[in-house]
């Protein structure tokens, strides 16, 4: 395994990704995003607007339950998932931008082994985002819950943990794909720019018009699968349908790139 | 019995293990091609091209813009595929850059760093890339003049500190070869003799050094070796003293007035060398022992040299005959 994950590969990427800008920034960035969502949820409990995504209203009954605390942090998977696509896709493509490929390249020619050991390093990169932003988001939902008048004797129950680590399964498992999204669009591209523009202009704008369309395509719909997959399904789509979805996007679209990033010459 | 196509220049010793004949190579050759070709659609940006490097030695890369030098180090690195013919690097086929690169230290067409980076965290990077580990990486900066800067960030650095950071980074590996495209670019007059002392003394230490460069001066004091290219095509490739002893030598002439030159050059003529008349200057194709009866006749003549200078072509004469560049 060492010998396709090369740790040299690892750890060089991680020289890069822990550099204050990015790590704190990317970091802050997570937090903020949860601790948002997390926060309107409790803080918007009565709002007759709703409290939860796109105007839907999470009661305080549900709140309530065992699953109560991990509500918000599902709910902020999707923005996860953009800060993701977006660290991937800046990290992957920035080596073509920069011309620093050709330095990788000659300290790693494995060039398979280079793409996995930055996969994997980015890949943990985001286990970290996520459990930052799972604390967050758990413990603003223990703080705000006495403002909210929300119960939280069942979050402190085994059943609870279970649905932390379900949740959080899920929400890194949907996180992780969005990055992946983010990796081929940044090989494919070799912009930041149009591969970041490409991902969220799709993500967050065309396929909301074409479900809102057509309300069908959802199930077809990468970025709907992938903030499908961190709410571990819903009454339309299964979460079965949507991680094997996902996971055949994925998969064809990191062959395509695997096999162009292997073949194609490196002249810039 | 096994056959072996052993290429000239390698030191090979036979072995025989359980009655099979093994060959251990060891290359005298740091870089070796055969007809080494690229091509972009129907356009050769490397035709053919034949030469070879020998070990412990620097050989200068030279050729005008677009003459195929930087496609040709991408291909002896494995950043680009060859379309056609064959290399060695080290002994080892261009087609596995995966069993050489530890060995090799390479700058291709200018540095390329992460600009958020410190230049020490840059190296950092690739050391711990290449698994040479970190602990070297404050003596390479040192090394290329860059030793009190290390830990500004790449973006603040100049040209010229942009190009020690590219060497430095090369000599990562504690390279055999050190393939540098264009090293001295950005340099001041300073700091390209310090390049040029740092790449003596590592020919000196053992390190092939194979560097092109648009400053044919600066490969003439250093190089023993020569590769020539011209719109892809290997022009030259040899020893540098085998270059200009395929040069024709000349003699500078100078007299205190004008019609002594064409006197002189009459005086050339008459005995068969070819000479021409440059700002004020006679340049008389010949040896440097015609000097001598130049020197005679011209005394008989009655004529007074305030010059008079048997030369052979500097690399940068003979780079401008040879592929027919003027500018």
């Amino acid at each position: 395994m060492t010998k396709v994950i090369n740790p040299s590969v690892f750890k060089a990427e991680w020289r890069k990704l822990r550099r204050p800008t990015l790590f704190l920034g990317t970091m802050l960035a997570s937090a903020g995003l949860t601790g948002l969502v997390t926060s309107l949820l409790f803080l918007l409990i009565d709002s007759p607007q709703g409290n939860s995504d796109r105007g839907n209203m999470i009661s305080r009954d549900v709140l309530q339950l065992p699953s109560g605390l991990t509500i918000g942090f599902s709910n902020a998977a999707g923005l996860l998932g953009i800060v993701a696509l977006c660290v991937f896709a800046a990290q992957t493509a920035q080596e073509y931008t920069y011309g620093t490929l050709r330095n990788l390249l000659v300290r790693q020619p494995r060039r398979i082994r280079l793409l996995l050991g930055k996969y994997v390093s980015m890949a943990s990169f985001a286990i970290v985002m996520v459990i930052l932003a799972a604390f967050i988001s758990m413990s603003i939902a223990f703080a705000l819950s006495g403002k909210a008048k929300v119960v939280t004797d069942a979050w402190i129950t085994s059943d609870a943990l279970q649905e932390v680590a379900k949740t959080f399964g899920n929400v890194l498992l949907s996180v992780i794909a969005f990055g992946t999204v983010g990796m081929i669009l940044g090989l494919l591209l070799r912009s930041p720019i149009s591969a970041i523009s490409l991902g969220v202009i799709w993500l967050l704008i065309v396929e909301n018009i074409l479900i809102a369309v057509k309300s069908s395509l959802g199930k077809w719909m990468p970025g709907n699968l992938m903030s499908t997959i961190a709410v571990g399904g819903t009454d339309k789509i299964s979460y079965i349908h949507s991680v094997s979805f996902v996971a055949i996007y994925l998969l064809v679209g990191a062959a395509i790139v695997a096999t162009l990033f292997k073949r194609r010459d490196v002249s810039n | 019995m096994v056959g072996f196509l052993i290429a000239p220049g390698i030191f090979t010793h036979l072995l025989s293990v359980r009655g099979r004949a093994i060959v251990v190579g060891m290359s005298n050759l740091a870089v070796a091609v055969q007809d080494l070709s690229k091509k972009y659609g129907d356009m050769f940006a490397v035709s053919h091209a034949n030469f070879e490097v020998p070990m412990g030695t620097v050989c200068g890369f030279v050729g005008p813009n677009g003459s195929g030098k930087t496609t040709t180090i991408r291909m002896l690195l494995g950043l680009i595929s060859p379309t056609g013919g064959t290399g060695e690097i080290l002994g080892h086929s261009i087609k596995h850059p995966e069993r050489y690169l530890s060995s090799v230290g390479a700058m291709i067409e200018g540095p390329a760093f992460y600009p958020a980076l410190t230049g020490k965290e840059n190296l950092n990077v690739l050391a711990t890339l290449g698994g040479y580990g970190t602990d070297h990486v404050q003596s390479l900066l040192e090394r290329v003049g860059l030793g009190d800067r290390g830990g500004s960030k790449y973006k603040t650095y100049s040209l010229g500190m942009k190009q020690r950071l590219g060497i430095a980074a090369s000599l990562l590996p504690n390279p055999k070869l050190l393939i540098l495209d264009e090293p001295t670019n950005g340099l001041d007059p300073e700091g390209i003799q310090e390049i040029r002392d740092l790449l003596k003394s590592l020919a000196q230490e053992g390190t092939t050094v194979f560097v092109s460069s648009h400053l044919l001066s600066e490969l003439e004091l250093i190089s023993q070796h020569l590769v020539m290219l011209r719109k892809g095509k290997v022009l030259f490739a040899g020893k540098i003293e085998d270059l200009f002893l395929a040069q024709q030598p000349f003699i500078l002439v100078k007299t205190p007035n004008e019609i002594d030159l064409i006197k002189i050059q009459e005086i050339a003529v008459a005995a068969g060398h070819k000479s021409t008349i440059r700002s004020g200057v006679a340049h008389i194709e010949g040896p440097a022992d015609w000097a001598a009866e130049l020197n005679k006749a011209a005394f008989a003549a009655g004529i007074t040299l305030s010059q008079l200078s048997p030369m052979l072509p500097s690399l940068e004469e003979t780079f401008f005959e040879m592929t027919g560049d003027s500018e």
